[in-house]
């Protein structure tokens, strides 16, 4: 059928620049072009060696982490407020929370950098970049978490406080415990998206480049692509591996509130 | 009875959402107004006086190189806004309709790897595709459809839509996607019920009522393709250079933050407008 | 105080509640009585679940007093009121075994593990699960579902247990069932149940005394037999099954209605206070009956023509029009050996008892 030809057709467009990284990362050779020259494992070894990349993925890794943290934190409360009473003005707070959706990054990127730079004059350091993935990656959160809140029986609650709880225990006990797979699959994709963003960290970045500022450096630098196309590999192995899990989080989340849902993650 | 804004269940979602918003305002509204005043400024020699001026302005509107950047970008990034939503509903529709239940998430997961990995790497590899000796070309050159290689499709605007098309395809997809799920199916048989054919069907039911999805995919795709300065600094030549490459120039490297402020709201003001202007113009699609 | 007071469980005295500008409960007085089945019937939006919320303490009251079990109640959270839910959709926790959420209530509770195990086992016997404990509860059926709410609830001991519409997602056979089940239980643990329903049949089945709610307000209060045979309103009367409004007047306790004559009724049939006047005669489909062949007339006997028949198999309805009567009145037939089934058309002969008949003032 036309359609589905399409479909796969699109798939391979999709997946084209995806399935070149392992070639070329494997490739004994320097220049990024065809015909292939053979296979080697170098490329992995001088990953292995090169120690400011070591430095770099330290640094990303940390801001991601936390990033999660935060973002997910922050997530959560936006999503729980969503699913309850409204009052005047909810939308707006929400529909601003989750502007950074929409806005270009390089907005934001300058417009941080200006009020941290020129009107705080405040260091850039790990800690703005971290600041800004927060500000960037809590509307995913709570998007993610919308779907485990909103699927959540409100008598879940007045339940479990008729049964004798308080409202923190009633939280604690029955809701945290639902929500959990969301919360999950969030701090994954905050994971994600802090690790690969560069737009705002190549602005905010302190003394210390983060993984795709590192990256985005050895770009100019031919001899040393191949490398870099051995670390996508890597890269890109990590993130479906962490995609998988936070996607399997996610449907557990749902089948756990008793939830048939074909939605992906947004 | 006791008040306390936690009696209510309105004083407690007031007091839940309250963080995450006082977080955007801090991070958000505030380095906006930041910026605002800060194009308003005067720059001197390295440092910046908070003296009122019009001058960065002036400079936009006397710089020619300022007004063929923000119209390519313009123009950029509404040809990457066609092509990303024409290609993307199709698959839309073929996983919302044709796709059985069970193997959506499937569908969109497959569709929604590629969006995750490396922004960079991916870039990058548009330049082996598409390069002097890239895959077309070489391909080409082997079966000898083409003596030599293309160079059109590097270095140029072309390659700048073609990458940005990619990365921006499953912001496309998932709205429309979305909007297509929440069709009811019998609205369908309905209208074949009163007369329609597959083709009339999609175009007096499926359509209308996808236009919500429609308009969030032109605009998610619209208004972040303004702000992106990797793709053109990496595929774009010197002809493929667009407004964000110059705002971040500005601050980086020009060191002429007060210009690059008023270049960056200028380029706001201009996607905002525009965003506004495709919302009314559609706003009676949009009340579904 | 009169002994009637004394044991009253629950008492609202004029209860109010608002959300926004909807009032929701329009000034309630009610008194609920220990170990009594009570229903709260009525269509959707008179306010029914909402009164259930405010004595579960779910919904704060906007004005009035409620106290249960002798304690005015202002201010009190669910989880320190003598009362359990089960809840419209049951609200089994989902990620907890059917132990776990029968017990989940004893967490507080001083008693021993073993001793608590017990318990647990006992309230599973008692509502028919025995042996489903280790069970993970999304695997339960509909049935079972609402079991263990149950037993969740009762294994507390509550004063009170409220019941939201708690079989309304079942199936009618099911849903039979347990009507009978629930009445067994509750005379067993001899609990106050008090029961939110839009279904006049299961109210009628199960309960002992019944309010009818419209509005925000009670319509009317009393047991099944009373509500049913003595409605003090149209709208009473026509929630609960199916009357006949005929026109006519009324004077003392002498009733005249065109087409049926004059006819002598008790006091108690002017179910809305006694009055001089115009009148709708309201009069219950079983309560007007065919005459075929042979039956005795009791005296009383109005000329008509059949209009419409349904046939419902052990039931058969006819819609028949008598001389001097306005509007086709409904009769239901048993249709007994040797009855036939009239058709449209046919003319017949129609009597009534007027013992049957309620009086309320013209609209």
């Amino acid at each position: 059928m036309a359609l589905r030809t399409y479909a796969i057709l699109y798939l391979i467009f999709l997946y084209a620049p995806i399935v070149l990284l392992p070639i070329f990362a494997f490739n004994d050779g320097t220049i990024i072009a065809f015909p292939l020259q053979g296979f080697t494992t170098q490329w992995f070894e001088e990953l292995w060696t090169t120690t400011a990349l070591h430095d770099a993925v330290g640094n990303s890794i940390f801001i991601a982490v936390l990033t999660a943290i935060f973002s997910t934190l922050l997530g959560m409360l936006t999503a729980r407020a969503g699913a309850m009473a409204n009052f005047p003005g909810k939308g707006g707070i929400i529909g601003f929370i989750m502007l950074p959706l929409v806005l270009p990054e390089i907005i934001v990127a300058v417009s941080l950098l200006v009020m941290l730079r020129q009107v705080l004059d405040m260091d850039l350091s790990n800690w703005t970049v971290i600041a800004a993935h927060t500000l960037m990656s809590t509307p995913f959160s709570v998007a993610i978490l919308n779907g485990a809140f909103q699927s959540l029986d409100p008598a879940m609650e007045e339940a479990a406080m008729d049964l004798g709880e308080n409202r923190w225990s009633a939280f604690r006990l029955v809701i945290l415990p639902l929500v959990m797979p969301g919360i999950i699959s969030s701090m994954l994709i905050a994971f994600t998206i802090s690790l690969d963003e560069f737009i705002i960290a190549f602005f905010l970045t302190g003394a210390n480049p983060t993984m795709p500022v590192y990256i985005w450096g050895l770009l100019r630098f031919p001899a040393k692509l191949p490398v870099v196309m051995a670390l996508g590999t890597i890269l890109v192995t990590l993130s479906i591996v962490l995609l998988s899990m936070a996607e399997y989080f996610r449907r557990r989340g749902l089948r756990r509130a008793g939830v048939e849902d074909p939605g992906g993650f947004i | 009875m006791a008040g306390g804004l936690f009696s209510t269940e309105r004083g407690r979602t007031v007091a839940l959402v309250t963080p995450p918003f006082i977080y955007a305002l801090l991070l958000l509204a505030l380095p906006l107004g930041a910026i605002i005043l800060f194009s308003f400024w005067q720059k001197d020699g390295y440092d910046v006086v908070p003296t009122f001026t019009l001058e960065n302005y002036r400079a936009f509107l006397d710089g020619e190189v300022y007004q063929v950047l923000l119209g390519r970008s313009l123009k950029v990034s509404a040809i990457v806004t066609v092509i990303t939503v024409i290609l993307a509903y199709p698959i839309a529709y073929f996983i919302s309709f044709r796709v059985p239940n069970n193997r959506k998430s499937l569908w969109l997961f497959l569709i929604t790897i590629p969006f995750w990995t490396s922004y960079l790497v991916r870039v990058f590899l548009w330049k082996v595709i598409l390069g002097y000796n890239g895959v077309i070309n070489s391909g080409l050159l082997q079966i000898g459809l083409i003596d030599e290689p293309l160079t059109f499709i590097l270095y140029s605007v072309n390659s700048v839509i073609i990458t940005l098309a990619h990365a921006f395809a499953p912001f496309a997809i998932l709205p429309i996607f979305v909007a297509l799920e929440k069709i009811d199916r019998s609205l369908l048989e309905a209208a074949q019920d009163l007369g329609e054919n597959r083709v009339t069907t999609f175009l007096r039911v499926t359509l209308p009522l996808s236009m919500p999805g429609l308009m969030a995919a032109i605009l998610i795709v619209f208004i972040p393709t303004i702000g992106d300065y990797v793709t053109p600094e990496l595929m774009g030549g010197s002809g493929g250079k667009l407004i964000a490459n110059m705002i971040q120039t500005q601050f980086l490297q020009l060191n002429n933050a007060p210009l690059g402020a008023a270049l960056a709201i200028i380029a706001m003001l201009c996607v905002t407008l525009i965003s506004l202007l495709l919302i009314f113009l559609n706003r009676r699609w949009l009340r579904v | 105080m009169t002994a009637d007071d004394r044991s009253a469980l629950i008492e609202l005295r004029a209860v109010h509640k608002w959300y926004g500008d909807y009032h929701a409960l329009r000034g309630i007085d009610l008194k609920i009585r220990s170990g009594e089945f009570f229903s709260l019937l009525g269509p959707s939006g008179c306010g029914k679940t909402t009164l259930l919320r405010t004595i579960a303490g779910f919904e704060p009251i906007s004005d009035g007093v409620m106290y249960l079990d002798g304690r005015n109640v202002a201010g009190v959270a669910p989880n320190h009121r003598p009362t359990n839910m089960v809840f419209q959709s049951y609200a089994i926790f989902p990620h907890l075994s059917v132990a776990e959420n029968v017990g989940f209530g004893l967490r507080r509770d001083k008693r021993s593990k073993e001793e608590k195990a017990r318990a647990v086992g006992e309230a599973l016997e008692m509502v028919g699960l025995a042996g489903y404990g280790a069970r993970p509860s999304h695997a339960l059926s509909g049935g079972q579902r609402q079991r263990v709410a149950l037993a969740r609830a009762l294994i507390l001991k509550p004063k009170v247990l409220l019941l939201d519409e708690p079989l309304s997602a079942l199936d009618k056979k099911m849903r039979e069932q347990m009507q009978v089940e629930l009445m067994k239980l509750q005379r067993e643990v001899g609990i106050t149940f008090i029961l939110v329903t839009h279904d006049q049949e299961e109210a009628l089945v199960m309960s002992d005394r019944i309010a009818v709610m419209f509005e925000g307000e009670i319509g009317q209060l009393g047991d099944p037999e009373s509500l049913y045979r003595r409605p003090n309103s149209a709208r009473v009367a026509e929630f609960i099954g199916m009357m006949n409004f005929l026109p006519g007047s009324v004077s003392g306790t002498t009733v005249e209605m065109p087409g049926l004559g004059r006819a002598e009724v008790a006091a108690e049939q002017l179910t809305s206070g006694s009055f001089t006047g115009p009148a709708r005669i309201g009069i219950r489909p079983e309560t007007l009956s065919l005459l075929f062949d042979g039956e005795p007339d009791r005296g009383r006997v109005a000329p008509g023509m059949v209009d419409e028949v349904v046939y419902y198999g052990d039931m058969t309805y006819y819609d028949v029009r008598l001389d001097g009567v306005p509007e086709p009145v409904r009769i239901s037939m048993k249709n007994l050996i040797g009855r036939p089934v009239l058709d449209v058309g046919t003319p017949c002969r129609v009597t009534w008892d007027e013992q049957a008949l309620v009086v309320l003032p013209a609209a």
